[in-house]
């Protein structure tokens, strides 16, 4: 599916001009609070009217304000998650999660007994929403959104109202419904954490301006991008495959840039493995540093050195098909030469490894490993 | 086993429970309707509306009878009317006294469930119309349920307020035994009659029993619906 946006509104000495395409997959509309997403993620639930705009879902128009189109909510088929849950009091689970399919056109929906057992919520279906802690309301707003049979699924924050633990508890389940569901999802964060887990492109609003938008890994990885989502969460995505169980209890995962070791990840040899590494975790080298504790070490080419206000600076390396974030001081960038086109290695000081779709969401699957061959 | 009440006194029992029933019952949709129109909907002459159906509440009884009597009476215009075309005459009836008790407790009727409307969160409709529900399904399936107890609550005050009714009744359909005659209308004539009041004392103990039934019932029954929406 294409997803194809183009926003204009006003309201409150607030000005939204926003356009973008959300190819197949999480779509991550990134931003801090009062950058425009939410009033973006409405339009095109149909909650909200911009001034002017075009909408369309896989080439079917949605809105169109210069034809004076405008497809009220209840027709878009769009899945809706609200951040606060809003399952209705007076129905049980049951009855709440199988209210959209009432309204849905019949046809192939996804089976109500795989989204039930793929949020764990089978226990839950005889019981009223009240009764239910944030976390389970939550799984079952998403139960509830997706057997709705939308063309699209449409998430405003969804976990912006839990605590820590719950956030662990559901973004497998996100990760388990990304992975084995083809349905598309339009996901508002201003979590850089969340979106480096589950999004495969990304959409950056700041002031109701897109400034950045394209893949995860070239979004994060971006320089002049970084400063927008905040310089201690900045740091690039890669994918790295699982190659061996090492006999010390180190996994071995390989990448173009070289070998990774982790302490043990319990997914199988094969398995693609989305790795986030902080800038603030890498340092860079001009040769191949030895007598290093660290094990991780990948060599790559410096793309785009971009000096910061302050006395840092943010450097974008080149591994593979792949780009890393670098966050040192412009005294080290010039005492380097740092350039586009320098061959650099890059040193990891930590990684952290997102592995829910390997050991189950009931494993407590988000592990991260923070400085996971010690401080350098 | 000596009657409990005598036959005239039942006859305005009976009266005053069928009056009220007709009043609450088909006041009920037109409630509901104005109810949500002023919690929801911002419309010219909102106020005015508002005003008017809260009319009853503050003027005096004897005023609303009258304003009826005027306008429903066989003389009125909507009296001639509804005589010329149905063939229908409220003045002097017992539909009167049901139009009278209806009018004078419509008031009530829509303060509850207009609150109950404003109690409901806008956003669960919102979610509602997000999963595929049109304007007419959300009101259905969840404001609906939603405002049940209100609705309860509001027509079993009613039903108690056209149980008490009299001004208004008395101005407009008279005091005529057996057809007009309601439960306040026959205790006022039983004390107007030297030695009436053993009568008159046993129609008070009907309408106080009638009076704190309607009230039980109703925290019965908005108990049993908040237990059915928290319960787990």
């Amino acid at each position: 599916m294409t997803l194809e946006v183009a926003l204009f509104h006003r309201f409150g000495g607030f000005t939204l001009e926003a356009g973008f395409e959300a190819p197949a997959g999480v779509t991550a509309l990134f931003g801090r609070s009062g950058s425009g997403k939410s009033t973006v993620i409405n339009a095109v639930a149909g909650l909200l009217r911009p001034e002017r705009g075009r909408i369309a879902v896989e080439g079917q128009v949605v809105l169109d304000s210069a034809a004076g189109r405008m497809v009220p909510a209840h027709l878009r088929r769009m899945g809706y998650v609200f951040q606060d849950g809003r399952l209705f009091p007076h129905l049980t689970v049951r009855q709440n999660l199988l209210y959209g399919r009432w309204f849905a056109p019949k046809g192939p929906g996804v089976p109500f007994e795989r989204i039930v057992d793929l949020l764990g919520i089978g226990a839950l279906l005889g019981r009223r929403p009240g009764g239910l802690s944030g976390g389970e309301k939550q799984r079952v707003a998403i139960g509830r959104a997706i057997l709705s049979n939308p063309r699209l699924l449409l998430m405003d924050e969804p976990l912006a109202a839990l605590d820590e633990a719950r956030k662990a508890e559901i973004l497998p389940y996100l990760e388990r419904l990304r992975d084995e569901l083809s349905l598309p999802i339009l996901y508002v964060s201003h979590s850089v954490a969340e979106v480096a887990r589950l999004a495969t492109t990304v959409v950056l609003l700041d002031s109701g301006r897109v400034v950045a938008a394209g893949p995860v890994g070239e979004v994060l990885a971006d320089p002049g991008v970084a400063p927008a989502m905040g310089l201690r969460e900045a740091g690039a995505v890669i994918t790295a495959r699982m190659a061996a169980q090492e006999a010390d209890g180190l996994s071995r995962l390989d990448h173009a840039g070289g070998a990774i070791y982790l302490p043990r990840v319990a997914a199988p040899v094969g398995a693609a493995l989305r790795l986030r590494i902080l800038a603030r975790d890498v340092m860079l080298a001009v040769e191949r540093p030895t007598g290093l504790s660290a094990l991780n070490i990948l060599a790559g080419v410096v793309e785009e050195v971009r000096a910061g206000e302050g006395p840092g600076a943010l450097v974008r390396v080149r591994v593979g098909e792949e780009a890393l974030l670098a966050r040192i001081t412009q005294r080290s960038a010039r005492a380097l030469e740092l350039a586009p086109g320098r061959a650099v290695f890059a040193v990891l000081k930590a990684v952290s490894v997102a592995q829910a779709d390997v050991g189950g969401p009931s494993a407590g699957a988000v592990r991260d490993f923070p400085a996971s061959d010690g401080i350098v | 086993m000596p009657e409990v009440l005598t036959a005239e006194e039942w006859q305005a029992v009976a009266l005053s429970l069928r009056v009220s029933f007709w009043a609450t019952l088909l006041s009920l949709p037109l409630g509901i309707f104005v109810a949500y129109a002023l919690a929801r909907w911002e419309f010219w002459g909102r106020q005015v509306l508002n005003g008017l159906v809260h009319l009853p509440l503050i003027l005096p009884p004897v005023v609303t009878g009258y304003l009826l009597l005027l306008t429903f009476g066989r003389r009125g215009y909507v009296g001639q009317f509804l005589d010329q075309w149905f063939g229908i005459v409220l003045a002097f009836r017992w539909t009167g006294a049901a139009l009278a008790a209806a009018v004078m407790a419509f008031p009530l009727m829509v303060r509850a469930i207009r609150l109950a409307i404003e109690a409901v969160d806008p956003k669960l409709e919102q979610a509602a119309g997000t999963l595929g529900a049109s304007r007419g399904w959300v009101f259905l399936t969840v404001t609906l349920p939603l405002i049940l107890p209100g609705i309860v609550a509001g027509a079993i005050l009613a039903f108690a307020k056209a149980m008490g009714e009299f001004g208004a009744t008395i101005t407009f359909v008279s005091n005529i035994p057996g057809q007009t005659q309601t439960l306040p209308s026959a205790i006022y004539a039983f004390l107007q009659v030297p030695g009436g009041e053993a009568q008159a004392f046993r129609l008070v103990l009907v309408a106080i029993v009638v009076a704190m039934g309607a009230l039980l019932l109703s925290e019965w029954v908005s108990r049993a619906v908040a237990r059915r929406i928290a319960g787990g």
